[in-house]
């Protein structure tokens, strides 16, 4: 079942505050976060997150059509390989 | 012969079963469309007025999202999760399932037929 609209999205507080201090002195640094579960809002667009999928940080930078997606969608968790001998190939593949 | 967007009507059903033919259009919205225009959905496609068709297609095509325009917002939309490159995005790529399946057995129809294990290329 989806978010109470009534709520609004759901950004986690430090993430937010954050945004709106950089917004505000027009500021354009990495931002480095681990708050996955945040949702991006319209005022990400244009910055760049390095967000953490539990190992390092990816980049990710925010375009419109990200808007109402959660930060850690574009952060992939789990890289696989490949099975046996075509590791190899599959892993260049992959990236 | 009753063609409505770009789809013949099979003859002998059931209007409200025929306009299911038409991508886009399952058993509630026909039966929508017909109580809209107060067809019986009891008649038989080939026993339509010539009248009927015209409505039937007036409000098929106004109204409704069907056939290739339907098909081009599906690829859309998936085109667009791919081009951001969020999870959903990248298992489309791959031809996995999206929705967080299991994919050690099964996940047939996204994965395609069985794909035979390549024999003797093991390292020794």
């Amino acid at each position: 079942m989806p978010r109470s609209l009534k709520k609004g999205p759901f950004v986690d507080d430090h993430l937010a505050e954050k945004i709106s201090r950089m917004n505000a002195s027009n500021d354009r640094k990495i931002i480095k976060t681990w708050s996955r579960r945040s949702t991006i809002i319209p005022e990400m667009i244009g910055h760049t997150m390095a967000v953490h999928n539990g190992k390092k940080f990816i980049p990710v930078y925010i375009t419109e059509n990200m808007v109402g997606h959660k930060l850690g969608e574009f952060s992939p968790t789990r890289f696989f390989k490949g099975h046996g001998h075509a590791r190899t190939e599959k892993a260049s593949a992959l990236k | 012969m009753a063609r409505i967007a770009g789809v013949d009507l099979p003859r002998d059903k059931r209007v409200e079963i025929g306009l299911t033919y038409i991508l886009g259009v399952g058993r509630p919205s026909s039966k929508k469309i017909l109580e809209k225009l107060s067809i019986d959905q009891n008649t038989r496609v080939k026993d339509l007025s010539e009248d009927e068709l015209i409505r039937l297609r007036e409000v098929i095509e106004n109204e409704y999202q069907v056939e290739g325009d339907l098909r081009r917002e599906v690829s859309m939309n998936i085109k667009r999760l791919m081009d951001i490159g969020c999870y959903r995005g990248l298992r489309h790529r791959r031809g996995l399932p999206v929705r967080g399946q299991h994919t050690r057995n099964n996940a047939r129809t996204r994965k395609g037929r069985r794909k035979q294990a390549v024999r003797g290329k093991k390292k020794v």
